[in-house]
């Protein structure tokens, strides 16, 4: 990863949203490179902060919601300090963004070629109006739009869904952008149509060298198309690996977690593995560790401290205390006599190699085994 | 039209089948657990919080009416008690509004004419909003010609101007408070038909009615059980809106001679029998124009307020 | 539930009895221009037997929900019958279907709009046993309720709190507990899961699953997600353009696909696992032909990259091959 140059880095980016109740901190410190030409997935749970996350380097938070802290780079500026008219120069041209639902981020009384060619005006004044439509229409070809010339003029309502995304991809690609961000860019489409989009924001990549960060919930979209993986949970990324590794040495409890829960076509268990919990109240986070309250092996140290993320293996970081107890041997002891702290580095690795196959059932013991082992 | 009918329904089936999926509910998820959604009573608590007109006029409001209701107990005068010794007074200690061509005091006229007019706007008001209530359910439950019918009518009702309307009322019934009430129903239940039916269209197709449906929930337990309950945000700020309209019509009616009769006091009777000494005795006709102005801003204040915090869609902004 | 004897109507000794059956059943919409319906399902012949969870998958618009309600009569049919324990249920009155009603629920794919948003736990639990006078108090109403959030996992305290103050999940185990309440026979799940996070559905496709056997019911579970319905289904029948494609075991739709279409609907699932990741997989091209006007022949053909002039002309019909039902001409010839 590190030959490419990064398009975007994210430092300590804090979005909160500010209530009567209190400040809630959706988006609570993260640091996330986008290098070039790479697919970014940004994966996690509803209410984890990852459109959260979009929406802040986008500048579309709205009130309450607002950017408290932190950088985010984009070609030597810092987005989250620019002005609103700063930004619209930057997004919708070197940023582009597509949304899950097609539908309601098309105008739906206004033809969509000209819609696509209204983006591409705005951003080029000069342009002449029969160069923009030759463009639209090159454009919705190559986002493989069938008959081009004719859906110039049809009305959102007139397409299928997938029509519809294709045609918010061809309005996202219109300006060339270097970054793509795709929030659930899929889900509200069919399987055959998701291939599909896929498939064609793969080959856009390709072709364009452009960077794509995708945020999803869905681990299939993740390991079908990403490079390069950051799970989020509680506003805090948990792990970040490239995409091969994270599947295959995952060293979060709850990426574990997350890929065991998912039922998967040739494994027949007759229960499914579950997270025990729920989400915990972004106002009333758990001391320790977010995820601390739902972790099998989550230990008194766990409750206490927080831990940071560190390194676990090239290019992979996990915030876990358990993933490389060495490190945090170290830090101060919430008790002076706790269990955790007697043990040496070695047999607290050992036990938890054990504790996660207990843990994660059938599906992926071999999986987990792997990761194990690396540890 | 039936491609673009059924491309319109094909798109509101994707719709349906992603509504609010994870991503999109995730923002509001953040919201309720903050607690920002609540019930009636903390969303009435915290428009007083926020929106300090609407709160003010609600003081207001609960002022007037208690000031109506005990008129007998504040007035210094009588209702229709003459001084013709004092005609025409200008205010004073002794008469805080002045007097009248028949000497009344016209303070005390306003508080007998409160009962009238508040009257006038609260009762029709309410049984427009009973039978537009029946009317509008019934019609957006079951559809077919019954629905037809009920709209056509109301069509008819809203497509006359409601004064005229009232007016032809009055001169085939006569004038009495009695036919006031019935022309100000006739003219005011379309309104809430419509509203009331056009939110149980779109009730009716909501995944909790099709549930209660699936239960085998019968018809009029649906309709008043989960319809009428959530029509009721609405029709709660179209009755702060019809009340006014109802004052406003009463007190049109009255100055125009075909409302309440005297000797009885309304605030649209004391306008119009002030007219004559506009020029002369201006605070005649200003005090009850002022009483009318107070209280039809106060309900359209309050109306707003009330929108503000129970209409779900209003709330970002 | 993985015996052959699909074709078999006809519940004799060791045959699994059959509960609901479909016969060429089809339901038509108006469009509100004469001359053109909505064919949302077209002569469906289908089957559900007692204790078994049969899948309905397709894509979206392709009436897989429209034939979920038609077949426990949320829905009223345009042709064809569909037969409850042997009984027609299609031309009965409302008031002699009511007693049946009580048999057939439906779980709501959207947790946040299928609970009144009025009413608290409490009522929305009890609202199905308000309806049929199921218990003689109100004490044993609320005994009851409180056993039901037992049985779906809803902490009892929560009993009078609105359905705003509960996460996704939870709501839909309230939905779920609504559903249970009467002791059905048979509950239609309409994509009960799709809208929960991935480690919310778990929990709750894991509890469809206890519930299904500790209350012996009979699932109709509507998908879209194959991985799901490989978790949940016992059979799983394939639909396209409101037509069944296919009809087969759970492990030998997975095993081999017969059409083309289950072929590729297979294909497309992103597996959570990058080993899998085929960039050059056969991906269906073309989108979902209209409803108002079908094709000839083979709904399928417009998008088969297998199809023949007879699969344009000739409207294969649901047959029975090698013990398994499949609407397709060429099934035995193709390498799928």
């Amino acid at each position: 990863m590190e030959q490419k140059e990064n398009v975007l880095e994210i430092r300590g980016l804090r979005s909160c949203f500010f209530t009567e109740k209190g400040v809630v901190p959706a988006v609570d410190g993260i640091d996330l490179d986008i290098p070039e030409g790479k697919i970014i997935g940004l994966v996690g749970e509803s209410g984890c902060g990852k459109s959260m996350t979009a929406k802040s380097i986008m500048g579309l938070l709205k009130y309450p919601g607002r950017i408290a802290d932190g950088h985010i780079w984009f070609d030597g500026q810092d987005l989250a300090h620019l002005s609103e008219k700063e930004l619209r120069n930057i997004c919708g041209k070197d940023i582009s963004m597509i949304f899950q639902e097609p539908m309601t981020s098309l105008n739906p009384v206004l033809k969509v070629g000209r819609q696509v060619r209204e983006t591409l005006l705005v951003h080029d004044r000069g342009m002449d109006k029969n160069e923009a439509r030759r463009q639209v229409i090159d454009m919705f070809a190559r986002v493989g739009i069938p008959e081009p010339e004719k859906r110039y003029d049809s009305y959102p309502h007139q397409l299928s869904g997938g029509l519809r995304q294709r045609v918010m991809i061809a309005m996202a690609m219109v300006c060339r952008p270097r970054l793509l961000i795709a929030d659930e860019p899929t889900t509200a489409l069919d399987v055959t149509i998701e291939a599909q989009i896929l498939r064609l924001i793969r080959q856009l990549r390709d072709e364009t060298g452009m960077s794509v960060l995708i945020i999803t919930h869905n681990m299939g979209v993740v390991a079908e198309i990403c490079d390069y993986v950051y799970v989020m949970y509680a506003g805090k990324i948990m792990e970040q690996a490239e995409t091969y590794e994270l599947f295959d040495h995952k060293a979060h409890p709850y990426t574990k977690g997350l890929l065991d829960s998912i039922p998967r076509i040739g494994k027949n268990p007759d229960r499914l593995y579950t997270i025990p919990g729920v989400v915990p109240n972004l106002l009333h986070l758990p001391e320790g560790c977010a995820f601390s309250n739902r972790c099998p092996n989550a230990s008194e140290r766990c409750r206490s401290i927080k831990p940071e993320l560190c390194e676990v293996g090239e290019g992979h970081r996990a915030r876990c205390l358990n993933c490389i107890p060495e490190r945090f041997a170290a830090w101060p002891e919430p008790d002076e006599n706790t269990p955790a702290a007697a043990k040496p580095p070695g047999t607290k690795n050992t036990a938890y190699s054990a504790d996660t196959l207990e843990l994660s059932g059938n599906p992926c013991k071999e999986n987990t085994a792997k990761g194990g082992g690396a540890l | 039209m039936a491609e673009q009918n059924f491309f319109r329904k094909q798109g509101e089936s994707d719709a349906r089948h992603n509504i609010k999926q994870n991503t999109a509910a995730s923002e509001e998820d953040l919201l309720g657990q903050i607690g920002e959604k609540d019930g009636i009573t903390d969303k009435l608590r915290r428009m007083c919080k926020q929106n300090k007109l609407a709160a003010f006029s609600a003081v207001v409001i609960l002022i007037i009416l208690l000031m109506a209701v005990f008129a007998p107990v504040i007035a210094p005068y009588g209702e229709a008690e003459q001084d013709l010794m004092n005609r025409l007074q200008a205010p004073s200690a002794a008469h805080w509004l002045g007097t009248d061509e028949l000497g009344r005091d016209v303070f005390s006229r306003l508080l007998y004419g409160a009962r009238v007019s508040l009257s006038i706007g609260i009762i029709p008001s309410i049984i427009s909003l009973l039978i537009g209530i029946l009317l509008g359910l019934t019609a957006g439950y079951f559809g077919g010609w019954y629905d037809y019918i009920v709209m056509r009518l109301a069509d008819v009702m809203l497509s006359v101007p409601s004064l005229l309307m009232a007016m032809v009322v009055m001169y085939t019934l006569g004038s009495s408070i009695t036919s006031l009430f019935i022309a100000l129903i006739i003219v005011d239940w379309a309104s809430v038909a419509r509203v009331v039916r056009s939110q149980t269209l779109s009730l009716k197709e909501s995944e909790y009615v099709e549930a209660a449906r699936s239960i085998g929930v019968r018809r009029f337990t649906i309709m008043i059980r989960h319809i009428l309950p959530n029509c009721i945000p609405s029709l709660i700020v179209l009755f702060t809106l019809n009340v006014p309209s109802a004052i406003l019509s009463e007190s049109s009616l009255s100055f125009l001679g075909i409302g309440v009769q005297p000797p009885a006091a309304s605030w649209g009777l004391i306008v119009n029998q002030a007219k004559q000494f506009l020029f002369t005795q201006p605070w005649l006709c200003l005090a009850p124009c002022i009483a009318i102005m107070i209280v039809v801003l106060a309900f359209n204040f309050l109306g707003d307020g009330l929108r503000d915090v129970l209409d779900p869609y209003m709330k970002d902004q | 539930m993985t015996d052959a004897a699909i074709n078999n109507t006809k519940t004799e000794n060791g045959k699994p009895e059959i509960l609901l059956q479909a016969e060429n059943l089809s339901k038509e919409f108006d469009t509100g221009k004469r001359d053109s319906k909505i064919h949302a399902v077209s002569n469906v012949d289908l089957e559900i037997r007692r204790g078994e969870t049969l899948a309905l998958v397709g894509e979206s618009g392709c009436g897989k929900s429209t034939l979920g309600r038609t077949l426990i009569k949320m829905l009223p049919a345009t042709g064809g019958r569909v037969l409850f324990h042997g009984e027609d249920i299609t031309a009965m009155s409302e008031k002699k279907f009511r007693p049946l009603r009580r048999k057939m629920q439906m779980i709501f794919q959207d947790p946040y709009a299928s609970l009144d948003p009025r009413m608290t736990v409490r009522n929305i639990i009890a609202e199905p046993l308000v309806t049929y006078h199921v218990c003689a108090s109100k004490k044993e109403t609320t005994a009851r309720v409180l056993e039901l959030m037992q049985a779906v996992g809803v902490p009892t305290e929560f009993l009078d709190r609105y359905p705003h103050q509960f996460s996704g999940g939870q709501r839909q185990r309230i939905g779920i507990a609504r559903a249970i309440a009467l002791n059905p026979e048979l509950i239609v799940c309409d994509e009960p899961v799709s809208a929960l996070d991935v480690s919310v559905q778990s929990q709750v496709l894991n509890l469809l699953k206890d519930l299904q056997q500790q209350y012996s019911l009979t699932y109709l579970f509507i998908g879209h997600d194959l991985s799901v319905i490989n978790f949940i289904a016992d059979r799983v029948c394939v639909m396209f353009l409101g037509s069944v494609c296919e009809i087969a075991s759970k492990e030998d739709i997975y095993a081999k696909p017969m059409h083309p279409y289950t072929s590729f609907l297979l294909d497309a699932i992103p597996q959570a696992d990058p080993h899998l990741r085929n960039e050059h997989r056969q991906v269906l091209t073309g989108e979902v032909p209209s409803p108002v006007h079908l094709p000839e022949g083979c709904f399928f053909h417009t998008r088969c990259p297998y199809a023949t002039d007879r699969c344009r002309r000739e409207r294969p019909a649901l047959r029975v091959v090698k013990g398994r039902q499949v609407a397709c001409h060429r099934t035995e010839e193709l390498e799928l």
